[in-house]
């Protein structure tokens, strides 16, 4: 068993026709792709084009109608648990306990992980260290700016050192100069060997992703690295890729 | 914090404000014959505790003058002649007046001084050994007809539902709210012990609030436990679970604080108020609304407590209580579940 983890352990995600259907309509349509440890993966969509979905059947929240896929090596219909210990999660709303100070936040999403008492203190010492956040320590989280809640529920989501960290659309609602600090984050988790698979709408955030793929009503229309599909496409930028593809969307954006 | 006091507050609030006992209600006298028989009379209606005498008056406008302003609630004209007509010819005639804006007071003065009346009457009725037959009334359980017997019940009943159905509710569409929910479920954490830690602390509020109903019906209101302490408590345990898992119910079906506030405002505490007996008696209720008053668990919780802490029987006089409350616990636990796990796939 533990040989067979070893192999695919390059590939961190691994899906094969994966398909959600919700009566009649499938929001996920047999979408197969694989992603190697270390790699931002961007996924890219309209609105309604189903990157939620497939999100959430990745994380274990959501279960697949058909189709195959594993997560840090573990089956998402068999080990579902498994999955949930291997990967961090940071939604569209940072969800953090807004009434609970910034440390509590790390302490209680820390102990729910399963990581010690001492583990936690010294990774939040270090942590506050590095974001500069000693003086907002004690803070209540609903007092931060909008960015520094970002940062913090980032922070949180790879605070137990997953394997993968899904990110949904995690920069919407901020301006650019802090949006370029997130993404500045996001690279120092990929150096420590973290997965990062991200939804985004923001073009020129695709750009900083090592490879990209655009969904379109459900299907994985294209799947390669920025520069690649700019050849490809033969456009200028991200963008127009993106515009292409989406042109062919039949359905209604929600 | 709120929610610690509350069930005090409501406590002294149906205890002293809302009573519909009558206690020291001012009376003004019409008595022109001041005589043996209507002074007798006088003195114990002021002697009760229902009434206070506080005013003599010598005519009809000076009576409609009080009850004006404000100044009585009940009038007593006594006939002309009184104590000589009783001797006589064996009767006399009292007039009550009641001020009838409240009508259920009204009724309840009327009947208290009626009551007096007649006891008077019985006694002179011995003395003179006249061979009438006296019905001897006695009221069971609650001989004082304190209505703190039965509003204790219904606001133990009413602050459970409060508290585990509404707060509960409230507290995990919060979460969903927040966003919170949705990180907790990719967590490694089993959906279900987030839930538990979600209902625990309202549990053990619950608790808490039946110890400080339970102190202060007994050493404030005078109330007694006839019944088992531990009957009576274990009974609560079952209300408090069936309105926990009310509480899990509304939760899965609503997305915001502010539908889960109505619908557990809405569907739970007015039902509880008005159907389960707690403030009108079930048996007056028109035939439909008695069926739907089945479905409240409150109502079987309320006849329970009743009869074990004011009649005093044991848990085995309220088997059907109890059974309802386990088959209603056991059936929206299972929906809420099953409706739980859907809302994931």
């Amino acid at each position: 068993m533990n040989e067979i983890k070893d192999i695919d352990s390059e590939k961190v995600i691994v899906t094969e026709n994966l398909t959600k259907r919700f009566g009649d309509f499938t929001a996920v349509d047999n979408i197969s792709f694989e992603v190697k440890r270390g790699e931002i993966f961007g996924f890219l969509g309209a609105n309604g084009a189903g990157k939620t979905t497939a999100m959430r059947m990745l994380c274990g929240l959501s279960i697949p109608t058909s189709g195959k896929g594993t997560v840090a090596g573990y089956d998402i219909f068999k080990e579902p648990e498994m999955v949930k210990k291997s990967i961090g999660y940071m939604s569209q709303r940072f969800s953090m306990y807004e009434d609970l100070k910034v440390w509590e936040n790390l302490e209680l999403f820390g102990g729910i992980y399963g990581m010690h008492d001492k583990e936690i203190k010294t990774k939040t010492d270090e942590l506050m260290d590095r974001l500069n956040f000693e003086k907002e320590r004690d803070q209540l989280v609903k007092s931060l700016p909008l960015g520094f809640k970002q940062k913090l529920a980032f922070s949180v989501s790879i605070f137990h050192h997953p394997q993968v960290v899904f990110l949904d659309e995690p920069t919407g609602g901020v301006d650019p100069i802090t949006r370029r600090r997130f993404w500045e984050m996001i690279y120092d988790a990929t150096a420590s060997g973290i997965t990062v698979f991200v939804t985004t709408h923001y073009m020129d955030e695709a750009e900083y992703c090592d490879r990209v793929s655009i969904m379109v009503d459900g299907r994985i229309e294209a799947l390669d690295s920025p520069e690649n599909l700019k050849k490809t496409y033969n456009a200028k930028n991200m963008d127009e890729v993106f515009q292409q593809l989406a042109r062919k969307s039949k359905r209604k954006a929600d | 914090m709120i929610l610690l006091l509350m069930p005090v507050i409501q406590i002294v609030l149906f205890g002293f404000a809302l009573s519909t006992e009558v206690k020291d209600t001012q009376v003004v006298v019409l008595a022109n014959s001041n005589d043996d028989a209507t002074q007798r009379i006088i003195d114990r209606i002021d002697a009760s505790e229902y009434f206070d005498v506080v005013g003599y008056v010598h005519n009809p406008k000076e009576i409609n003058a009080a009850f004006r302003d404000g100044k009585a609630k009940l009038a007593m004209v006594f006939e002309n002649n009184f104590s000589e007509n009783l001797k006589t010819d064996g009767t006399a005639h009292i007039q009550l007046l009641a001020d009838a804006t409240d009508p259920n007071a009204a009724t309840s003065f009327i009947f208290y001084a009626s009551n007096i009346i007649s006891n008077y009457q019985q006694d002179i009725s011995t003395q003179t050994s006249s061979g009438l037959i006296q019905p001897e009334v006695k009221m069971l359980y609650n001989p004082q007809l304190k209505s703190a017997f039965n509003f204790v019940p219904g606001v133990l009943g009413m602050i459970m539902m409060l508290i585990c159905a509404m707060m509960t509710s409230i507290a995990i569409v919060r979460e969903k709210e927040m966003g919170t929910m949705e990180i907790l479920l990719v967590s490694p954490m089993k959906p279900i012990y987030t839930m538990l830690s979600k209902i625990a602390p309202y549990f053990v509020l619950s608790i808490i609030n039946f110890a400080t109903i339970m102190m202060l019906s007994v050493f404030v209101l005078k109330v007694p436990i006839a019944g088992s302490f531990i009957s009576l408590f274990v009974v609560s345990l079952l209300y408090i679970f069936v309105a926990l898992s009310l509480g899990l119910l509304v939760s899965t079906i609503t997305n915001s604080q502010l539908a889960a506030m109505m619908v557990s405002g809405m569907g739970f505490m007015i039902p509880v108020m008005l159907l389960s007996g707690m403030i009108f008696p079930i048996e007056n209720m028109p035939g439909f609304l008695q069926v739907i008053s089945n479905i409240v668990p409150a109502r079987w919780y309320i006849d329970a407590v009743k009869t074990i802490m004011i009649k005093g029987l044991s848990i085995g006089d309220v088997l059907k209580d109890v059974g309802v409350l386990v088959l209603m616990g056991t059936v929206l636990v299972t929906i809420s579940l099953k409706l739980f796990k859907v809302r994931l796939e």
